[in-house]
């Protein structure tokens, strides 16, 4: 079946740099510190890009962070808690935008 | 369709032979450690097991091979015997092998599941360990009972628990004689991870949780054949995870493979280059079996690769000793 999303095509993700090698290159400089051990362990890291994955609905993000986790020890119930954490912010997210209606609705309604 | 078939037919993987040019590393080095598969038969029928032990096995290796096993270690000179199974408890010969390998040789190990440590018939057998100074290489693939039970069986992890808190009391992982490893095997078709970091994270919560000490964790890298292998190829998985261990080939493993160090008996006296290769019966280049190594004196051999070397060879390496990284 056709589809956008084929898990073969994350291989192919450095073709990207193929028509612009100097921003691909940037882009690498920069991602490769910030997953590395810092003030956060590197672990510490890929459970938020789990999360951010998730929240962003990658699915090239959620197979490789997930492969990533599993290989660092982190099992189903860490990143499932980890998933539950961007689902809150998402939920709190839609529900502190009710604020915005509330203040339409106080200025419109008599 | 066997994994020797498997590999074959998996062309998009080049051969293993095909990553180095150096022929010394196609050769065995200096010979030190003597592996011993004392059987097949086992209490468990752990879903990863490469021998695929389990209670229906009835492979086990003879007293006559045992002493072969004795005289090969002497005349070749080896520095460590490596005693594993199935539960190489189980063998009939068990206690009187061990206490002869502890004779003659200073670094004897045993592979333990542990829990067949409390099967009546086996309790004894801790008492033997510390009385002749055995080194133990327990498994407990998790520090989570959920996670070891699941690759283990029920309340593996429980039972297991319970013998370590009697291996400690015996003096394991606190005495200096008296070394206690633990074996961490990923639950699935993924790396293990960090050696060092897993070792400090099982430390503090074993001890944490149980009260539980020992002195190192081995991570090591489940290999693709076995029960293990067919999972890989019942699953879709195979081609995906050998081409994350091909992907992941790092060269400075390659001096320490365990293979080039040692050689592995199997129950019937045949000879292999290491336990994958004895799964996979895929004898040693010589053909010799343990009666012929009992007389002649040690020649470097040839040694017998396929496409599962790359587990030994991924990452930061593995071996029956954890990772093997120059």
């Amino acid at each position: 079946m056709n589809t956008y999303y084929n898990p073969d095509d994350l291989a192919k993700f450095a073709t990207i740099g193929e028509e612009a090698s100097a921003l691909w290159d940037a882009f690498l400089a920069y991602y490769g510190p910030v997953m590395a051990d810092g003030a956060l362990t590197a672990r510490e890291k890929a459970l938020i890009a789990l999360a951010v994955s998730h929240s962003e609905m990658c699915p090239y993000c959620i197979d490789s962070y997930t492969q990533t986790l599993l290989s660092m020890g982190v099992d189903e119930e860490e990143m499932t808690e980890a998933i539950h954490v961007a689902a809150a912010m998402k939920a709190g997210i839609t529900l502190v935008h009710g604020v915005q209606m509330k203040n339409v609705v106080d200025k419109l309604e008599q | 369709m066997d994994m020797k078939e498997q590999f074959r037919e998996l062309s998009s993987i080049p051969a293993f032979q095909s990553k180095f040019t150096d022929p010394a590393v196609a050769k065995t080095d200096a010979m030190n450690v003597l592996q011993i598969n004392v059987g097949r038969m086992c209490n468990l029928a752990c879903k990863h097991c490469h021998v695929e032990a389990g209670p229906n096995r009835t492979e086990v290796m003879s007293r006559e091979v045992m002493e072969a096993c004795l005289k090969a270690y002497t005349n070749w000179g080896f520095e460590t015997i490596d005693i594993t199974g199935g539960a190489p408890e189980m063998n009939p010969d068990f206690r009187w092998f061990v206490e002869e390998c502890c004779k003659i040789c200073k670094h004897v190990i045993v592979r333990s599941n542990m829990v067949i440590l409390l099967e009546e018939g086996y309790t004894d057998i801790p008492e033997l360990y510390a009385k002749n100074k055995v080194e133990l290489f327990v498994s407990l693939p998790h520090y989570k009972a959920k996670k070891t039970n699941r690759q283990r069986g029920d309340m593996v992890f429980e039972r297991s628990i319970e013998v370590l808190k009697k291996l400690n009391a015996l003096g394991y992982g606190k005495d200096p004689e008296l070394v206690l490893n633990m074996v961490y095997n990923p639950g699935g078709a993924f790396f293990p991870p960090d050696q060092t970091t897993m070792e400090k994270e099982y430390k503090e919560i074993l001890g944490r949780d149980y009260g539980i000490v020992f002195n190192n964790l081995f991570c090591i890298t489940n290999n693709p054949i076995g029960r293990f292998g067919a999972f890989l190829v019942s699953s879709g998985n195979f081609e995906g995870y050998m081409k994350k261990l091909y992907d992941a080939f790092n060269p400075a493993t390659l001096e320490n493979m365990m293979c080039r160090f040692q050689v592995s008996v199997r129950w019937d006296g045949e000879l292999y280059d290491c336990d994958f290769n004895q799964a996979a019966d895929m004898k040693v280049t010589t053909k010799d079996t343990i009666f012929d190594i009992a007389e002649k004196p040690y020649e470097p051999r040839t040694i017998y690769f396929d496409k599962h070397c790359y587990a030994c060879t991924a990452g930061a390496g593995s071996s029956c000793g954890g990772t093997t990284e120059a």
